[in-house]
């Protein structure tokens, strides 16, 4: 290994442009001409709009234009997903257009655009718009939206369900069952979470009369999925005359790749008015706009032998998909939630149903882990209470049930095929770095401080390196999930490479760099990485699914591959060898059995002034693109271990202790593995013991709807992580690679609530809901102890 | 934000002057509080009279064995000061607990004191220390000045130019911080005066109180136990997502047991 080479904490690239402010985000761009957007929103959250007066708005000063549902001309922002009900009937798809007509459905919904020569003119106009509204009944509880009787968000959609699915053998399963010598039984809520980015979203939508091209700047993960779905579906552009960038933007963790309102509306404006629109959300807006994450009610059950060994598993979930279909929101309950309900079990039967429900809600969509946190979350707390209910050791049972190192590939009962993994491995990691053994030392010294101490742990998998497409096209994808990479050599021997895959924090500049100049030995500093701009990079699905360096990392190694075989022709031609002798190492060109060798710079230099080449047989250049589907999901793995400290009187927990031993496949740059675990472990935390996104049951109000109400983890609310990887290779991809973006926060929120549990379990607590808030701490606690003091 | 009138005068008096001549004028100290209540166009103020440049408002001296403290003086100032952690460390202490850095170097003792928010700190303080608000005006007594949520018994014009904290025999203070705000969900301010002993709690009621009962028990017995076993009725009590009013009931008692084990 090299001192920048894969495998090496090489420091990260883009760190210098963001620690010193030189980084470019979609607000720093300014065009000439630029006008601004702000957005009437309703203050409602299920309404009629019976008139909208902008007579008074329209002679505001420095007003240019106000449009309203009723000038809105173009078409409404698709679902990229298709799920069918158990019925074979597909899900309900209800119109979701930019600018709302009629009706709003959820607070924060879109009721008019008002541009102006400056934002606060364009707020200070909106102000004078007049909505008479005739308020309707709302329906926000995911739990009730199905029962007769509520008040109904589409006339379309009965009882307000979108779908509902299943999955599984459910005769299988239920045979399971009959046989069973014990089945426990959970009823669990994943709680919304409102993702918050640092960056707030923003669009720029701009017009070139000349050129009749339209250019979005746009805080999008997925630049090109953006052009695809706002030029094809909703504005009518073709790509040809639509470019969309997404320049630096400030994270994501999911909610930055849905196609968003703002996004259409900027860009239709702008060519409506022949000028430049900017749009930029104020934190408000964030917490009502951008789509939020969870959100599920489920039922679970686990039928066991005499042994514990789990013969079948049954779910049910209710998930709540907000008022509209968010771009990928169909997929997230299904595909990505139910098919990971084996978890890393050899559970032989499992039947799960999942009814998705409309609510005058914010939309749901991926959030970071996006589906397999809520299988996580529900399986952990399941087989913890499975362990309790047969007195059997929490790990003796898991290790019972692991899938044994031998069975991969693994063909789990739905759907999924795990093709490596060693989940004792893991696991006996964990136990070890955590000293899980002297917990109890531990805990009894807790005990003289007057503190509860507990330990919990969770053992999960999950599926990334989304995707290959013709499993998901089967499964009601609307798009392939391939990605793209190119390999641009300049004369000189330094390299561009372009990866349809897009960085916002991740660091790609760094590892994609690292991963380029190891494979074609040049130096990293002859390395630059782009992304975001839909005029410079071929094509691209994106960023989300842990997919980056499985996926596009994988689309590189292919491009690498032909660039490395043509220049391998290129230096045969200089060295007069056979093509088949030439070998290439370290940067040189050799022919095997002699000391014949050309530089990597010379073979560039030839390729562009090919002077003496092989004109007849080979195109001048150096140059390479390819396409890499994967053939299969990856399965990351592994195990959290949680340590917290409870103080009975405040009912605060703190975390003393975390240890994550992760299975990612081939780890590139160390350190920004061991960031993106931090992040993800960071936010389950969050999950667990902080984040709660709460709407009023009656008004539909955002209860949380800032910084001061919703809690948002900080580092003092954290501990010190151990963090340790122990890797299995992805089998079916050419780097090996099997993804660390949502890891952290797939595996940790069960370890925290077990631990919880753990630490209460003395006083006869068996049950908390996420987050454990000190209040809900509290309350468990009083409780329970009301309960001994009444026996 | 809607448009305003902006003015630095250089004296209280002048600021007293500009306050009484305009029709919607408003101070502005810190603006912590103020500017984002502009920002969300809660508030549409005709004009802001900035203390910032006003000398006389700010720093802190040591004053017939307390310590006064000027209105425009930061809670930074009032963490780091050695006077104020010689002879009141408990307020140092509290001021150290304030939000973050960046609203402790801009957020001031008399912006507080006259918002009155309910989760504020510094009222616990003005109000278990027995200070005394000096105004351009007049000096009102702590046990006089916080009349409700948001309400104080400062009239229109008014400004808080000092505060003057005499110095106890032993004081502490103890915060259940919000986990999202950080502000306080109970903060308990207990003091041992002269005047017997005095304890005031924060972010429980609509403004801060003291509490008899609470008092009672320190009376008899000056120790953290003597009030952690005392259970406080939950009547009247802010209820919110964070807490309900049982919940801070508990809590009231459990911080004024800490801050008298803090106490020094
Ligand atoms: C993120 C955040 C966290 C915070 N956390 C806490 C916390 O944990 N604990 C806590 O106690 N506080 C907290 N605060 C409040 C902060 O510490 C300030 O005390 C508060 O904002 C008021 O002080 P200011 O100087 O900023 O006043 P401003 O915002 O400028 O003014 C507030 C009000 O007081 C009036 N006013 C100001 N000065 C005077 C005066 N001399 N005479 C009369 N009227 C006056 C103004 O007209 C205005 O109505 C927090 C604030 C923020 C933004």
């Amino acid at each position: 290994m090299t001192a920048t080479g894969i495998g090496a904490s090489v420091k990260r690239k883009e760190d210098y442009r963001f620690l010193t402010g030189q980084g470019s985000y979609t607000d720093d761009i300014n065009r000439h001409g630029q006008v601004y957007a702000y957005i009437l929103r309703s203050p409602h959250a299920h309404a009629e709009i019976a008139k909208i007066d902008t007579s008074a708005a329209e002679s505001a000063p420095g007003v240019i234009a106000i449009f309203t549902g009723a000038d809105y001309d173009k078409g409404g922002l698709p679902a990229g997903w298709q799920i069918h009900s158990k019925d074979g009937s597909p899900m309900i798809e209800p119109p979701h257009l930019p600018l709302c007509k009629d009706r709003v459905r959820h607070v924060g919904d879109q009721v008019a655009l008002v541009i102006a020569e400056t934002y606060a003119q364009a707020k200070d106009a909106a102000e004078q718009i007049d909505v008479t509204y005739k308020e309707l009944p709302a329906i926000i509880s995911t739990a009730d939206a199905d029962k007769p009787g509520k008040p109904q968000v589409w006339a379309d959609a009965k009882n307000n369900t979108c779908f509902d699915w299943h999955l599984g053998d459910k005769a299988a399963t239920d045979a399971a069952f009959a046989k069973a010598h014990h089945v426990t039984k959970i009823d669990l809520v994943n709680q919304r979470l409102v993702p918050n980015a640092m960056e707030p979203r923003a669009a720029v939508g701009d017009y070139d009369r000349a050129t009749g091209e339209y250019t979005l700047y746009t805080t999008s993960q997925n630049p090109h999925v953006i052009r695809l779905l706002m030029g094809a579906f909703v504005l009518q552009i073709p790509e040809h005359k639509l470019r969309v960038v997404a320049p630096d933007v400030g994270g994501g963790f999911g909610s930055k790749i849905f196609h968003y309102a703002e996004e259409a509306l900027v860009t239709w404006a702008a060519g409506k008015l022949r000028r430049p629109v900017k749009w930029t959300a104020e934190r408000g807006e964030s917490f009502l706009t951008d789509a939020q994450g969870r959100d599920h009610v489920s039922h679970a059950e686990l039928a066991m032998d005499k042994d514990g060994k789990f013969l079948g598993l049954r779910v049910s979930t209710v998930a709540n998909m907000g008022a509209y279909l968010s771009t990928f929101a169909p997929c997230v309950p299904t595909y990505l939630y139910a098919t990971l309900l084996a978890g890393v079990y050899t559970t032989p039967a499992i039947y799960a149903e999942v009814k998705a429900v409309f609510t005058n809600t914010v939309v749901v969509d991926a959030y970071r882990g996006a589906g397999r946190p809520e299988a996580t979350y529900l399986l952990e707390r399941l087989v913890d209470k499975a362990a309790r209910e047969m007195k059997m050791d929490r790990v003796e049972i898991r290790r019972k049930n692991f899938i044994p190192r031998d069975a991969f590939p693994y063909q789990t009962p739905v759907a999924l095929q795990y093709d490596s993994g060693d989940y004792f491995a893991t696991l006996e990691a964990a136990l070890k770095a955590s000293d899980w053994a002297g917990f109890e030392s531990r805990r009894a010294d807790a005990k003289k401080r007057g503190k509860l101490r507990g330990i919990g742990i969770s053992t999960y998998i999950e599926a990334c390196g989304i995707a290959p497409s013709a499993v998901v096209g089967s499964l009601g994808a609307r798009a392939g999930l391939y990605e793209c990479g190119s390999i641009r050599v300049h004369p000189t021997g330094s390299v561009t490479v372009f990866t349809g895959t897009h960085s916002h924090g991740q660091g790609h500049e760094t590892t994609f760099s690292q991963l380029v100049s190891d494979t074609l030995g040049i130096p990293i500093e002859n390395v630059e990485v782009s992304h975001g701009d839909t005029n410079k990079i071929p094509f691209g699905m994106g960023t989300y699914g842990s997919r980056s360096l499985a996926v596009g990392g994988s689309a590189l190694v292919k491009a690498m591959d032909k660039i490395v075989a043509k220049a391998k022709r290129i230096a045969a031609h200089l060295m007069e060898a056979s093509v088949a002798d030439v070998e290439f190492k370290n940067g040189t060109f050799t022919v095997a059995g002699t000391d014949k060798n050309v530089p990597w710079g010379t073979v560039a230099l030839t390729a562009y002034v090919p002077h003496n080449y092989p004109i007849t047989e080979l195109e001048p250049g150096l140059e390479e693109t390819a396409f890499y589907d994967p053939l299969n999901f990856t399965y990351p793995g592994g195990c959290h271990i949680c340590e917290v400290e409870v103080d009975p009187d405040t009912g605060v927990t703190q975390i003393v202790n975390f240890t994550a031993v992760d299975d990612i496949g081939r780890v590139i740059n160390p350190m920004i593995v061991e960031g993106q675990v931090h992040g993800g472990v960071a936010q389950g935390i969050g999950q667990a013991l902080l984040e709660n996104c709460v709407y009023d049951e009656e008004s539909g109000q955002l209860l949380t709807g800032s910084l001061m109400d919703y809690c948002m983890p900080r580092a003092d609310d954290l501990p010190n992580f151990k963090v340790a990887t122990q890797s299995t290779m992805c089998t079916h991809n050419p780097l090996g690679a099997k993804g660390v973006g949502e890891v952290g926060a797939i595996g940790s929120p069960p370890a925290v609530i077990n631990a919880v549990l753990d630490a209460l379990s003395p006083l006869g607590v068996e049950d908390i809901s996420m987050p454990a808030t000190p209040l809900k701490v509290w309350q468990a606690i009083h409780s329970a102890s009301a309960k001994v003091a009444a026996e | 934000m809607h448009d305003f009138g902006y003015h630095r005068p250089a004296s209280a008096a002048d600021a007293a002057g500009l306050l009484a001549g305009k029709n919607e004028a408003k101070i502005v100290a810190g603006g912590m509080t103020l500017i984002p209540t502009l920002k969300q166009r809660l508030a549409q103020p005709s004009d802001l009279i900035d203390l910032g440049g006003i000398a006389e408002l700010k720093g802190i001296k040591v004053e017939s064995g307390g310590i006064t403290i000027g209105a425009m003086t930061t809670h930074a100032d009032v963490e780091r000061s050695t006077d104020v952690r010689k002879t009141i460390p408990a307020l140092a202490v509290l001021a150290s607990g304030i939000g973050d850095p960046l609203v402790r170097n801009r957020g001031t003792m008399g912006g507080s004191v006259a918002n009155s928010d309910p989760a504020a700190d510094y009222p616990a303080a003005v109000l278990g220390l027995g200070a005394t608000v000096r105004t351009n005006k007049r000096e009102i007594k702590a046990d006089d000045f916080f009349k409700g949520m948001f309400e104080t018994a400062l009239q229109d014009g008014e400004i808080i130019t000092a505060i003057h904290f005499p110095k106890p025999e032993k004081a502490g203070y103890s915060k259940f911080a919000n986990p999202a705000s950080r502000y306080a969900i109970v903060g308990v301010f207990v003091a041992r005066t002269s005047g017997g002993i005095r304890v005031a709690v924060t972010g429980a009621g609509p403004c801060a109180y003291r509490s008899k009962e609470l008092e009672g028990a320190l009376s008899a017995n000056f120790t953290p136990d003597a009030v952690k076993a005392v259970k406080l009725s939950a009547d009247g009590l802010n209820s919110d997502l964070h807490a309900t009013a049982e919940y801070r009931a508990h809590l009231i008692s459990v911080m004024a047991s800490r801050a008298v084990a803090a106490a020094s």
